[in-house]
């Protein structure tokens, strides 16, 4: 019982951090692989606030998510459009876009190393035990956990609901055919991949109330946030959001049971099984 | 063999007889640096013979090499060092084939995040084994001396580069050809592109499985921190994509500056090869997408273009 909701409120925040990377993937058609250093970077943030001003992480995204669109935005603008331009088919596109979020990935652990040095960073946020039905919980995991929720239900009104968000699931469904309707696809993908860049700040600045960061750990979130994603369905937010709950409560159960150093691990055995069984991912329809 | 080829193999047959002489000819720095060279020359052009046709990018080379080191590492107490390396080229192959199958039949982004990932998951795994069976680092203790090393690995990419030009004039490379043109045509015309993508795959998991194991005795004292560094997949893309994958001895002409250079750059500013790391892939995408290979052909097609003039 008390892994199952340990697990659901890790992967509240999973879900967020992969919504963030859904958009950027999905309907941006940017495989981000730089995505765990904004989420670093997010992470950092709030630290920062917290530890120079005893400001609380839930007022710094506010502070982060705008800082955060504003430098995606500049990042898809300047690195990326060039590439989407030039681009003869989608798989050299994919190429590109590897290699270069690659690079990004690297320079945001360079800079943050120089700026931050080398050391793990924690603070200690709302760090108080709550009582629910007889186990005990960190306030701080259920309160990102509830932010997390509440973000991911705007996120999901707005594209579920608002014309803006529909435009943007033209563009995933297909970018040419978006067009043709009228949707300016090159502004709105900047603008998808930014707010993707901002959500995983977010994220990043709610995880850091509860996880432990250093400069280079944005790696394993990526690589967390691309398994979520490939299990829910590229561009598919309820997937993602029924995986990463999924992902948070195996990696609990193994870290409880087994060995807390097998969490990869445990992300890994969900991956293969999904290549292996349902490639589309988990609501997806086959590809016809 | 054309006498193109002939020509080829030969300058390649002399270029391998001139670096085998390397030892006796310097100090230890430049073995060392000799050492460094040779190892990603191996990794470096194996890498590409799966990586250049078929533009998927492997990471898994950490994963491998440390696999390989620790075939040593175990093997050592109960064979000879010789028998370590043949075992780790077939359990290199063999990862390689599994995580083949499972990824290569899907795009090419699947790959490139399952191998992204693979080397920390058997890093993971190791060291949970050892904690479980209480075992930490293990000792390989030989009298194998660096210039053994080296010729070994010197001995291995001759070994790369020849298969890499056997493959080439077979039905094998004809395939591969064909499928890094254009999977839909590849399939359309009776080619087993899955099969195809995975026995190519299996060449640099073989090879940087055995990397690790000639490279075992030089660290002497092995754990799951020095066996399996994520950088190491990285630095080997960027060295045979700055060569150029489109050409067999490209990968060496990447290797070769970026070693000098990451020395320089790791000896002054030990804090920023991250960083160097990050813009080399920069640069690559937006200046050299095809390489220095890329850049030689074009100053020779300009060459022969004024001299068709004149």
């Amino acid at each position: 019982m008390d892994i199952i909701f340990t697990g659901l409120l890790l992967g509240g925040t999973y879900a967020l951090i992969a919504t963030g990377l859904n958009l950027q993937y999905g309907m941006a058609r940017i495989m981000n692989l730089a995505n765990g250093e904004t989420l670093v970077a997010g992470g950092f943030g709030a630290f920062w606030f917290w530890t120079s001003s005893q400001v609380s992480p839930l007022l710094t995204i506010f502070v982060v998510a705008p800082l955060a669109f504003a430098l995606n935005w500049l990042i898809y603008v300047v690195v990326l459009r060039p590439l989407v331009k030039r681009a003869k088919s989608r798989g050299q596109l994919e190429v590109d876009a590897i290699l270069t979020t690659f690079g990004l990935s690297f320079v945001g652990v360079g800079v943050m190393l120089a700026l931050f040095g080398g050391d793990y960073f924690s603070y200690s946020y709302l760090a108080q035990p709550v009582q629910f039905i007889g186990e005990t919980y960190g306030l701080n995991r259920v309160v990102a956990f509830a932010a997390a929720v509440l973000l991911c239900g705007a996120l999901w009104i707005w594209l579920y609901r608002s014309r803006a968000g529909m435009s943007v699931r033209a563009i995933a469904v297909s970018p040419d055919s978006a067009r043709l309707v009228g949707i300016d696809v090159p502004s709105l993908s900047a603008r998808a991949f930014a707010l993707g860049g901002a959500v995983t700040a977010v994220g990043g600045a709610l995880v850091s109330s509860f996880l432990t960061l250093d400069a280079s750990t944005g790696v394993i979130f990526t690589l967390k946030a691309l398994i979520i994603v490939i299990m829910g369905g590229v561009g598919d937010i309820r997937g993602t959001i029924l995986a990463a709950v999924l992902l948070g409560i195996l990696e609990t159960f193994v870290a409880t049971l087994i060995d807390p150093g097998l969490t990869l691990a445990a992300a890994y055995l969900l991956f293969i099984l999904i290549l292996l069984l349902r490639p589309q991912g988990l609501l997806g329809r086959a590809r016809t | 063999m054309t006498a193109r080829d002939r020509r080829g193999v030969t300058i390649g047959v002399l270029l391998f007889a001139l670096a085998a002489l390397l030892p006796l000819a310097s100090d230890s720095y430049f073995l060392s640096i000799g050492v460094t060279i040779a190892m990603y020359t191996a990794l470096a052009t194996s890498w590409a013979l799966f990586s250049g046709p078929t533009h998927y990018i492997s990471l898994a080379t950490a994963a491998f090499f440390g696999i390989g080191t620790y075939t040593t590492g175990i093997g050592i107490e109960y064979m000879p060092y010789w028998l370590t390396l043949p075992i780790a080229a077939v359990i290199g192959a063999v990862l390689a084939a599994l995580v083949g199958v499972a990824t290569l039949r899907l795009s090419g982004v699947y790959f490139v995040i399952f191998t992204l990932g693979l080397a920390e998951l058997v890093r993971q795994i190791i060291t949970w084994g050892q904690n479980v069976s209480g075992a930490k680092g293990l000792y390989v203790l030989t009298s194998i001396t660096e210039e053994h090393i080296y010729w070994q690995l010197t001995g291995l990419s001759a070994l790369v580069f020849l298969a890499g030009f056997l493959i080439w004039r077979s039905r094998l490379g004809f395939a591969v050809r064909i499928l890094g043109d254009d999977e839909e045509v590849a399939r359309h015309s009776g080619i087993h592109t899955a099969r195809v993508k995975v026995l190519l795959f299996m060449i640099p998991g073989a090879v940087a499985a055995v990397t690790g194991a000639i490279l075992a005795p030089r660290y002497v004292y092995i754990e799951p921190a020095i066996a399996f560094t994520p950088m190491l997949s990285f630095q080997v893309v960027i060295m045979a994509l700055l060569g150029g994958t489109g050409r067999l001895w490209g990968p060496v002409v990447g290797v070769i500056p970026f070693t000098f250079l990451w020395e320089a750059i790791s000896g002054t500013f030990p804090n920023q090869t991250t960083l160097l790391l990050g813009l080399s892939f920069l640069v690559i995408v937006y200046l050299l997408p095809r390489g220095f290979v890329g850049l030689i052909e074009e100053a020779r097609g300009r060459v022969s273009r004024r001299g068709a003039f004149a």
